[in-house]
């Protein structure tokens, strides 16, 4: 049984759910690899400012981006239940900073609405909203927001 | 058949033997004489011919076929060579070797040969009618004839062979009509008739056969001490196969055809060995080495880098922990991963040959082109270096020599009047220092002036004015790696295209090298590359910036030294130390890199590195020791980060980064 056939019967889709601040968001888990524990980030100068830096991940190095900086967020603390979301898109490892992961949904595709404008965060990386009861999950669009040529406003 | 497996191979054996005809064409077009290189090209064709036709490349193994029959009539000497022809040859290799190439690149090669057969059919003819008239004997067409025509290299052979007491016997096979596999039971007829002699002659030929090209019948010329029953013997253990007729051949009677006798049978006694070995060449080939896709090669060196990295982890763990008996364990792996680190690395050295050939043939058609004299040098052609580095060196080269013919070899009148030797001297070595490895280009042309790049770069406002007065001649002529810097006076299309001597830097900037320039008017220009031996695992030192560590490759380094703060003087509002009477400017990598932190310290640590020429020293806050690292690319997302060569994770896991000095300032 392959993945797509799982989402047509269906109809509808996994997604990690994870906070930032105050929000919640959610990618599709098909593009995640794992969520590691915080670990030491190396700082790179002179790379796009919402890079964190790079980290150790089993032997690879693959580069952290801030999701906060990524999204125009206000920067919070780093705590205990912040955690490193490692996707892969096509061959390249990419770790996204979340603050804090909450669970593993599985929404209808009705339940997701196609549309753009949210107040917070930067448009250009929000895929759709999902509901579920009174919560609301932006769901982002990961093409966009790891692909390093398009800068944050 | 599915033949994609083989042309991995395909690609690569018919790469080295286009090297192998354009090396041997070049040898050649100096020694005429010299019949061995005939006998070379003449394999190299027809291997390629063999590879080809059996891979489905018709027109590969067209082109090289007429080449073959070219190439016979020279070893026959029924042709004399002539410039013309070896003009016709490289012709051929060039377009084989863009056919092999649209291979390379997934297409089916497209290159028109038509002309060039041809032109090869009307070279071989137009000589022959002149050169035999006596010998009007065309080389004969594979038949499956009863008696064989001989050309006159067959006959020689055969005269040779029977003046050294040998037996020559003309064997007619036939080999069963319902037999499936023709080619498998020829291939056991030649190996059992070897075991008791040698075959001078085949009809059909033996590519044919191979080729299983042929009916139910071949004849063959077996030169043997052996007796007729012996031969006989050795045949008929094969099945499916039956000896017809078996005919003794007497001195000087090959054949029935009556024919005009040698003059002066020039055969060398080895010809006979030459032969044979045609035959066993690609046996030969797959037992000396073996072929591994470099892929597999990188992903054992990253695994070997995983294991220093953890080595060296382990030593941590040691040194913190101290537990007794671990001690000469680490020690053992220690070892083992030293060695294993550097067999491996020995598996990817590949010697600089195979750039090197592929520069006697440019430098010849560049010279011809420019009407030029070259004497091209090449020295330590046995160098070996990192198949990476191997890889990626050859265009910065080309470049060099392409500009070193162009700008700084004088024609050869030129060089007459400034008493010169009328061929001008371009040197090419390759040598060992010490973890790096130096390659020079060196010519005695006219050397460059330094005056015309001092005006050049003013009015391409590289420098101002008051630079220019305050630069030395050899800052000046290092401009010319600046981008944009072109001195040529005319533009032509060898080089001076504008993108020059800075893409050569950049490069070798790349691959973690350096490069400088030595020049001297009128007496010639010297290009000294200085690349690392390997770019996977580089000695390195490890400095504290702040919270931050850095590596910074030692190859790089000339010394350190510490710095109190208060020496630090300011010279036009560049940070300067004095170091052993010399001024050195400051650079601090607090403010190069943007480290965070507030840690002020009074005692901090100078890094004097080279960049080219230039010396500057880097100030860090501590030195924390030499290590071995890995270098790990940061990833696709993040390339060119000026003064970033790369990341290496260290013992305790942390990922730190290794300063590019070329872009760092």
């Amino acid at each position: 049984m392959n993945d797509q056939n799982q989402g047509n019967i269906a109809d509808e889709i996994q997604l990690v759910a994870f906070k930032l601040g105050n929000e919640e968001y959610a990618v599709d888990i098909l593009a995640v690899q794992e969520i590691i524990r915080w670990t030491h980030i190396t700082r790179v100068p002179k790379a796009p400012s919402f890079v964190k830096g790079v980290i150790n991940l089993r032997g690879t190095v693959i580069p952290v981006i801030d999701s906060h900086k990524r999204f125009n967020l206000p920067q919070v603390e780093t705590t205990e239940t912040a955690r490193i979301i490692v996707f892969r898109l096509e061959d390249v490892a990419v770790g996204l900073t979340v603050d804090l992961v909450t669970e593993v949904i599985r929404l209808s595709t009705e339940q997701i609405e196609k549309t753009q404008s949210v107040g917070g965060i930067n448009d250009q990386f929000v895929k759709g909203i999902g509901k579920i009861a009174d919560r609301l999950l932006i769901i982002l669009d990961l093409d966009r927001v790891l692909d390093f040529s398009i800068e944050q406003q | 058949m599915d033949m994609n497996q083989y042309l991995d191979l395909f690609l690569e054996e018919s790469l080295e033997h286009l090297q192998n005809l354009n090396q041997s064409l070049l040898a050649l077009e100096n020694n005429p004489e010299r019949l061995d290189l005939l006998d070379e090209i003449f394999r190299a064709a027809h291997t390629l011919k063999g590879m080809s036709a059996t891979m489905g490349y018709n027109s590969i193994a067209q082109l090289t076929h007429q080449m073959e029959n070219l190439l016979d009539k020279l070893r026959e000497r029924k042709l004399s060579l002539s410039p013309e022809i070896i003009d016709a040859l490289f012709q051929c290799v060039d377009a084989l070797e863009e056919m092999v190439g649209s291979i390379r690149e997934g297409r089916e090669p497209q290159t028109a040969i038509g002309q060039l057969a041809a032109g090869l059919a009307l070279l071989e003819k137009g000589e022959s009618i002149q050169a035999s008239v006596k010998q009007n004997v065309e080389a004969p067409a594979p038949t499956a004839d009863v008696s064989i025509q001989f050309n006159e290299y067959e006959k020689n052979l055969i005269n040779a062979a029977l003046e050294k007491g040998y037996h020559a016997y003309q064997l007619q096979i036939h080999i069963d009509e319902q037999c499936l596999m023709k080619g498998v039971r020829a291939f056991m007829v030649f190996r059992n008739l070897e075991n008791v002699g040698e075959i001078i002659a085949s009809r059909p030929s033996v590519q044919d056969i191979e080729d299983e090209k042929f009916d139910n019948h071949i004849t063959v010329v077996l030169v043997t001490h052996q007796k007729e029953t012996e031969i006989q013997t050795q045949l008929d253990v094969i099945s499916e196969v039956k000896l017809a007729n078996i005919t003794p051949l007497g001195s000087y009677k090959p054949s029935s055809q009556p024919y005009e006798e040698m003059q002066g049978t020039n055969s060398n006694n080895n010809i006979v060995k030459e032969e044979n070995k045609t035959n066993n060449d690609k046996k030969q080939k797959i037992h000396q080495t073996v072929r591994v896709d470099i892929g597999r090669l990188d992903k054992l060196m990253s695994l070997v880098g995983e294991l220093v990295i953890n080595k060296t982890r382990l030593e941590q763990i040691h040194l913190t922990n101290n537990t007794i008996g671990l001690n000469e364990t680490i020690e053992q792996i220690d070892r083992i991963a030293t060695d294993l680190q550097n067999v491996v690395q020995n598996v990817r050295m590949v010697s600089i040959e195979q750039v090197f050939n592929r520069f006697p043939r440019m430098v010849r058609d560049l010279a011809k082109e420019l009407g030029k004299e070259v004497n091209l040098i090449l020295e330590g052609k046995e160098t070996e270096l990192d198949r990476t580095v191997i890889d990626e060196i050859g265009d910065p080269l080309v470049h060099l020599i392409r500009n070193a013919i162009d700008h700084g070899l004088e024609s050869p009148e030129e060089r007459v009047k400034a008493n010169k030797n009328r061929e001008g001297m371009l040197k090419l070595a390759a040598r060992h220092e010490g973890n790096q490895v130096v390659i020079v280009v060196e010519d005695d042309g006219k050397g460059i002036n330094v005056n015309a790049i001092r005006e050049k770069a003013l009015k391409n406002g590289l420098i101002t004015p008051a630079q220019a007065e305050n630069m030395d001649d050899q800052a000046i002529v290092n401009l010319v790696f600046e981008p944009g810097f072109s001195t040529a006076q005319t533009i032509t299309d060898i080089s001076g295209r504008g993108v020059g001597l800075d893409v050569v830097k950049s490069k070798i900037q790349a691959l973690s090298g350096q490069v400088h320039l030595e020049t001297k008017q009128s007496q010639g220009t010297k290009f000294v590359i200085k690349l690392p031996l390997t770019l996977a695992i580089i000695q390195s030192l490890l400095v504290k910036v702040q919270e931050e560590t850095f590596a910074i490759p030692l190859g790089n380094i000339d010394e350190t030294t510490n710095l109190e703060a208060d020496h630090i003087k300011n010279i036009q509002g560049q940070q300067v130390m004095v170091l052993r009477g010399k001024v050195l400017p400051l650079l601090f990598i607090k403010n190069l890199l943007a480290v965070p932190g507030h840690k002020e310290q009074h005692e901090l640590y100078v890094v004097v590195v080279r960049k080219g020429e230039q010396q500057v020293g880097l100030v860090v806050d501590e030195l924390i020791g030499q290590q071995e690292i890995v270098i790990n690319s940061l990833g696709k997302l993040l390339t060119g980060l000026p003064g970033i060569a790369g990341a290496s994770i260290l013992g305790d896991g942390k990922v730190s980064l290794i300063l590019d000095i070329g872009t760092l300032f």
